[in-house]
């Protein structure tokens, strides 16, 4: 993991004193609420519905057991308990004080955390797959460039008030498990024929309410101008991105109205003036942010012997052997295994994890896994390098505390923003229709049977919650006060990205598990084998899904 | 008179601004004396102006450097405008005055950005501060323009980005 420098440390120590002040300028009048706004804002600190939110950055998704101790202590001591692992890797407070938050940032300054960026009209923390540096089908580790990134987006002095927030999300695999395309700026490291390390730039992908898949821009960058390529497409947004209307302000519009073709022209004529000037990475950078991501002691495993006997103890332990299944995924060193932690057990809020949680995985990850874990997009927690001589008691050590439930990837491993029970922007509470959805699809034989299905909800369009890349997607809207729920299908967010149909008319909460219920037999009853929910809707289009879900009672 | 942030220190602000005008730029009176025209005047009254060398010009934030190009360099003084603090787009047009078009007088922000912005604009390359609130505590305001004193970016300040210079 990156190790912070004295440079680093003085960068994060002056930041919580300038906000330090600013807090106390703010509670002494001497700034106004409009002009606090955006500056609590850039430290990832809204007011939220019921009491102020806290945004911590979790760069990329890495965190050491250290730093989840920490945030076990923050838990526990300013806040109620609990916090909540968001949907683009943060970690979430939503009950801290605001007087109290510039002392929360000077204890996570301590162990190299900040929440710089996390929320505001600025670049925001750099996300990346969760499996990253383990992956089976990785072609490079994208962290040491996340971590690039990082650096040269934390307090840029041009882009520090841009026309509306800005996501970066880097992969290096075959398989996209980032989501890039759905994100402001998209990066696929890729190499080329003279195996050369290079990125393909993907352009205004987002959510929201104008959701967009991204264009492809530029084929091959070589990855020294990483940097001077960033500093263009922000140079272009910054100044030509709409500000007169905030929900026209991402830079997808700007992308849409001038079309993919002559932003990418506009990008690369600004970029002619940039290029080759000192932001061009040096082999030295690329190395020393390659240092900090070598491999850690990996032990020369018998990889047969030890599969033989995991395949013996899944035989005789059935619950072990779906947690196999569902949770523990290949890795590119024989004898290890990434595990997927599920924070989505029947009655949790999706992503929510205690102080006591936390500190289990602090230490579930000192034992198995180098002291490191990461966050995920889909709001869970992988533990990433586990012996598989270890995964039996690992598993047995996880399902005491909580999280060995073995729903990953199913119906069940729910995305689900904080919705109206927390969030202000809310239209329509999430929490609970995720639940509800749970309780419909108990049972797991059932729930395996029916594969990989992507259930995402937001409670509004602004869509937190990921619905419009859901293979079924949920939406919360309000009608005339009460809550009602907008059902899409057939987004996904992987290579094949592609944004959900909206079905029909919305559904009262309570109808929504039973609806649900009707999709996914309509799935059932027309899939081939091997076919995902996915596949199936894409070759039979929603007509039969409407048809069943709209029937009149007869 | 009215103070602003110069160079580090409070001083007299001395040049007086030219508002956008409402009739037709070249019908505008441009007084004798230190003068910050909009650009409007400025391109119709260039061939007046520019004989005297105590005109400045002001571009707002949806004017881009480009359209002063050749005129920079002979400039003493160029504002950027911020209508509104939230309106970032004067952060770049700071740095291409500087880094690429030469400009090396006073580039003075206007208009109304914040102190808390002061340190982000320094590093953009602004050198003078003047707040349209006139209430600003100018002597707290200087606080603010070192409330960073290291960074990670390539910058006007320091065109040397972090990774260049780390030991």
């Amino acid at each position: 993991m990156y190790i912070y420098d004295e440079y680093d440390h003085t960068i994060l120590r002056q930041r919580v004193a300038q906000f330090r002040d600013q807090t106390q300028r703010f509670l002494s009048g001497d700034l106004t609420p409009e002009q606090f706004l955006p500056l609590r804002l850039q430290n990832g600190l809204y007011i939220q519905r019921l009491a102020p939110m806290l945004r911590i950055s979790v760069p990329y998704g890495m965190i050491n057991s250290t730093q989840l101790r920490r945030m076990a202590h923050i838990a526990r001591h300013y806040d109620k308990g609990y916090c909540h692992v968001s949907t683009r890797q943060n970690i979430q407070f939503h009950w801290p004080d605001l007087t109290e938050v510039p002392d929360i940032l000077a204890e996570l300054a301590e162990v190299q955390m900040h929440s710089t960026q996390t929320s505001g009209n600025c670049i925001r923390n750099t996300t990346s797959d969760q499996f990253a540096g383990v992956a089976e089908d990785e072609i490079v580790d994208p962290r040491p460039y996340c971590e690039i990134i990082r650096q040269w987006s934390t307090l840029h002095p041009e882009f520090a008030f841009l026309p509306r927030k800005f996501k970066i999300a880097v992969t290096g695999s075959q398989q996209d498990r980032a989501a890039i395309l759905v994100h402001d700026i998209g990066l696929q490291i890729v190499l080329n024929d003279a195996g050369e390390v290079g990125f393909r730039v993907f352009v205004g992908g987002g959510l929201g309410r104008t959701p967009a898949i991204a264009s492809l821009i530029r084929e091959f960058l070589p990855q020294e101008h990483l940097l001077s390529y960033l500093e263009a497409i922000l140079r272009i947004y910054n100044q030509s991105g709409r500000r007169d209307n905030k929900f026209k302000a991402r830079i997808k519009i700007l992308v849409r109205a001038i079309t993919p073709e002559v932003f990418a022209q506009r990008v690369e004529a600004e970029w002619e003036h940039l290029k080759d000037g000192y932001n061009t990475l040096t082999q030295k950078e690329i190395d020393r942010a390659k240092s900090f991501f070598t491999e850690p002691p990996y032990e020369t495993i018998d990889a047969a012997a030890v599969q033989a006997e995991v395949d013996a103890l899944a035989a005789e332990h059935l619950a072990f052997s779906k947690w196999l299944q569902r949770n523990v995924t290949g890795h590119r060193i024989p004898g290890y295994a990434a595990v997927t932690l599920s924070l989505k057990r029947t009655g949790v809020a999706p992503g929510d994890i205690t102080d006591h949680q936390l500190e289990v995985i602090a230490d579930l990850a000192d034992e198995f896994s180098f002291s490191e874990a990461r966050t995920t997009h889909e709001q869970n927690i992988v533990l990433a390098d586990i012996k598989k001589s270890d995964l039996f008691t690992f598993w047995q050590k996880a399902k005491a505390a909580g999280f060995a439930t073995p729903n990953i990837g199913t119906i069940n491993d729910i995305i689900c923003c904080p919705g109206g029970d927390f969030c202000s922007l809310a239209n329509a509470k999430s929490i609970p229709i995720a639940e509800a959805i749970q309780r419909q699809f108990e049972d797991m034989d059932y729930v395996y049977d029916l594969g990989a299905i992507d259930l995402n909800i937001s409670g509004c369009m602004n869509a937190c919650g990921h619905h419009h890349v859901g293979h079924i997607g949920i939406l919360g809207v309000d009608k005339k006060g009460a809550e009602f729920y907008q059902v899409q299908l057939g987004g996904r967010s992987d290579n094949d990205a592609a944004l959900g149909d909206v079905l029909g008319p919305s559904f009262g909460a309570d109808e929504m598990p039973a609806v649900i219920q009707k999709v996914v037999d309509v799935y059932v009853e027309n899939r081939t084998e091997e076919e995902l929910f996915v596949d199936t809707y894409r070759r039979i289009g929603a007509a039969p899904f409407k048809e069943r879900v709209y029937a009149k009672a007869s | 008179m009215p103070k602003l942030v110069k160079d580090g220190a409070i001083v007299e602000n001395t040049w007086t601004l030219i508002e956008k005008p409402e009739a037709e730029a070249d019908k505008v009176n441009v007084p004798a004396g230190q003068v910050i025209v909009p650009l409007c005047i400025w391109q119709a009254q260039k061939a007046q102006l520019e004989t005297r060398t105590d005109v400045g010009v002001w571009l707002d934030s949806d004017e881009t450097p480009d359209s002063l190009a050749d005129d920079v360099t002979r400039l003493p003084l160029i504002g950027v405008n911020f209508p509104g603090f939230m309106d970032g787009r004067s952060f770049s047009t700071a740095r291409l005055l500087r880094e690429r078009y030469g400009f090396t007088g006073e580039l003075r922000a206007i208009g109304h950005f914040i102190r808390d912005q002061m340190c982000y604009l320094r590093r953009c390359g602004v050198n003078a501060f003047a707040f349209a609130n006139e209430e600003t505590d100018l002597e707290a305001a200087l606080k603010s323009l070192n409330d960073f004193t290291e960074y990670h970016q390539a910058s006007v300040d320091q065109p040397l980005p972090l990774f260049r210079r780390r030991a």
